[in-house]
């Protein structure tokens, strides 16, 4: 069973440790001039393709990833951690800020089909819009079987061994190729690029496209009306009783009196 | 290409310029990679700059900084361990060449790791690094055998060993030559007597770049840099220096009592030792300026957010003009300095002599980070006295920077012989 190929979705988002602050005109959070990097989850999905491959399951890994130009950073970064190929998906700034799990499914399972892919691989969420659903659109659009929160994955005769974090704990599944995936946090731990393999991935192949190479139309399905921090917490206040309390709440008008 | 493509946009000839367009927009086009947002960076650096310190600020936020704390109560940091995470990610060899595990890129890649090193929460540990990367190894790397270079550079690159520079004595710091250690001549070895001082790593160095005088002459052309492993039967660590600040990275004193090593690990031409060293201070110097951007420009940072937050007499600190202006002085003085120290290391990269501006570059930078310290710290009031903060710890690290890797006063003197204003040795 080697010689799998992999195709793993990289998404471009506002890093972890920023502290996020939203635009006065609230039609969005500052991204302009802030860092950005990989989405946590989509480095845990590149590390195990690159794990894959050192263990020989797979043989080729082709990186993706969907918006604006500055999206090759992060396929650089995939491609310094081990991927063998990039593909960036070009969508314009604007039309990125209404792009949707769905657009994005849509568009890797065109590519997961040209391709010839055995494998798709994304993060379980983004951490900006944490939407938790373009892996298994994926999947449905495919009409491939899905392993969902990862957190370990073997190799068994044609079919891929998946121990995922559900709610109730752990379950394990078998899921037979190809397939779709999702990484959860304990899945691994990314590897850094180290030096020599960001210069070697400078050799390794990168194309743009964009959506209608793949026949998908990227208008926007829904418009964003505003968006503002959370309301701030208000200060509490400490009681002395039981019947104070049912008072106040009476007072609030929480209650019926 | 972008630059190439300029210049042929205004030139007069149109069947060259044909040409050429074609090929220089399918070279573009290739390399849209790295083409596209060259305009963000600064004037050194480019977008595979970036993904380098990307690169190492994740390594430094995960695997140095969580710790930085407890080793500087222990007044130690594992530098073996350290060191080894930073070689086996290419960190300690980026101007190295490639035979030796190095990465073979221009000395603008080793500016852009030197100045992400300032993100380490201490100076202690970009100072140890400093050490391994540019102030023990320039010297093997152009002038050494390629039998020392297998023996001493290729580890220190890949991280396994942990290497010193062994010039200063107790009584010789600035006046480099009138060290007294003498490696004498027996048979085809060296018996080094004598001892140094001041030796960052010296408790953990694996080897020392170690400077002796070994032949008679004037003292500017009878000393040679001799690889000196630290195992020699003859070496004492006799000390580890308590120090004021600094204190992550150990600091020794070493005696040599007839320590015998082979003529053979002398580097380069023995009698040139003391010139080979002068050429090592410009990359000691530059990497002092450097390292000191980043610092600056935090204690700066978190003096604001201090202050903001901060109340007195009703309002913030900050709201105080003499507060805000006195940030604002000490920024624009930190890009005047950031200036001279790309400039520097542009010119370096080009192949040019920039000792006068190296040194310059020491000079200010040892000043600068004082007094934004001193005057951060101020600002930060009795809190910023305690070890709860951080201006605490880089008041007494950055102390140093007008001391060690040559003193203001020696960067002076340098100046002013490149001036040829110090009286008595004026030429013609």
């Amino acid at each position: 069973m080697s010689g799998l190929r992999i195709l793993v979705g990289c998404k471009r988002v506002i890093d972890y440790a920023v502290k996020i602050r939203v635009k006065p005109d609230k039609t969005g959070v500052v991204t302009d001039g802030v860092k950005h990097s990989m989405n946590p989850f989509d480095e845990i999905a590149v590390e195990e393709a690159v794990r894959m491959k050192e263990k020989k399951i797979v043989s080729e890994i082709v990186a993706v990833s969907c918006g604006p130009t500055q999206c090759q950073e992060v396929l650089r970064t995939a491609l310094a951690m081990g991927a063998d190929r990039a593909i960036h998906v070009e969508v314009d700034a604007a039309t990125y800020e209404n792009l949707q799990p769905l657009h994005v499914a849509k568009i890797i399972a065109k590519i997961a089909q040209e391709e010839k892919v055995d494998i798709v691989v994304t993060g379980k969420q983004a951490i900006d819009d944490d939407a938790n659903q373009t892996g298994q659109m994926v999947a449905a659009l495919l009409n491939w079987p899905q392993a969902t929160f990862a957190s370990k994955i073997e190799k068994t005769d044609g079919e891929l061994k998946v121990e995922r974090e559900i709610d109730g704990g752990l379950e394990t599944i078998k899921v037979k190729l190809p397939a779709v995936f999702t990484s959860d946090l304990r899945l691994n731990e990314p590897r850094y690029a180290t030096l020599p393999n960001i210069m070697k991935a400078k050799k390794k192949p990168l194309v743009k496209k964009t959506p209608t190479d793949f026949g998908v139309d990227v208008t926007a399905r829904q418009t964003i009306l505003k968006v503002e921090e959370p309301a701030v917490r208000q200060a509490g206040s400490k009681l002395a009783s039981a019947e104070e309390l049912v008072t106040k709440l009476r007072e609030a008008g929480l209650i019926p009196s | 290409a972008v630059n190439t493509l300029r210049v042929l946009r205004a030139s007069p000839s149109l069947v060259i310029k044909r040409q050429f367009m074609t090929s220089i927009s399918l070279l573009q086009s290739k390399h849209q990679l790295t083409q596209s947002s060259e305009e963000n960076y600064d004037i050194i650096y480019g977008p595979d700059h970036q993904q380098l310190r990307d690169s190492l600020r994740k390594l430094i936020d995960k695997e140095i900084n969580p710790y930085v704390d407890e080793w500087e109560q222990q007044q130690r940091f594992p530098a073996h361990i350290v060191f080894k995470l930073l070689g086996d990610n290419g960190f300690l060899g980026i101007t190295r060449p490639k035979a030796y595990g190095g990465l073979e890129l221009d000395y603008t890649y080793s500016a852009a790791v030197t100045e992400e090193l300032g993100n380490i929460n201490c100076g202690g540990i970009p100072m140890a690094i400093g050490v391994q990367t540019d102030m023990a190894t320039p010297a093997l790397a152009k002038f050494g055998s390629d039998y020392l270079k297998k023996e001493f550079l290729a580890p220190s690159i890949s991280g396994d060993r942990v290497a010193c520079l062994g010039v200063s004595e107790v009584g010789s710091g600035s006046d480099v030559a009138s060290i007294q250690t003498r490696a004498s001549r027996k048979g085809d070895d060296l018996i080094i007597n004598g001892g140094k001082m001041w030796i960052t790593n010296g408790t953990q160095a694996d080897w020392m770049c170690c400077l002796a005088n070994t032949n008679e002459g004037k003292p500017h052309v009878n000393k040679s840099l001799i690889c000196l492993p630290m195992n020699t039967p003859g070496v004492t660590v006799a000390k580890e220096i308590k120090k004021l600040g600094m204190w992550s990275s150990d600091t020794a004193q070493i005696f040599f009592e007839d320590v015998q090593v082979p003529r053979s690990h002398i580097i380069g031409e023995e009698g040139q030792g003391f010139s080979y060293q002068m050429l090592q201070f410009q990359e000691e110097r530059i990497f002092a300026a450097l390292s000191a951007l980043v610092p600056i420009e935090k204690m700066i940072t978190e003096t604001i957010n201090y202050t903001k937050e901060r109340k007195i007499f009703g309002q913030p600190i900050l709201s105080n003009q003499v507060v805000h202006f006195t940030l604002a002085e000490l920024t624009a003085e930190l890009e005047l300095l950031r200036s001279a120290a790309y400039r520097a290391v542009a010119l370096y990269t080009k192949g040019q002599d920039v000792m006068k501006l190296a040194s310059i570059c020491k000079l200010k930078s040892g000043r600068l980070i004082r007094e934004v310290s001193d005057k951060c710290l101020q600002y930060w009031g009795g809190m910023g006295f305690t070890e709860e903060v951080m201006i605490s710890r880089s008041y007494r690290d950055y102390r140093l920077v007008s001391i060690g890797g040559g003193a203001d006063e020696v960067m002076l003197s340098i100046i002013c012989k490149l001036m040829n204003t110090l009286p008595g040795s004026r030429k013609q």
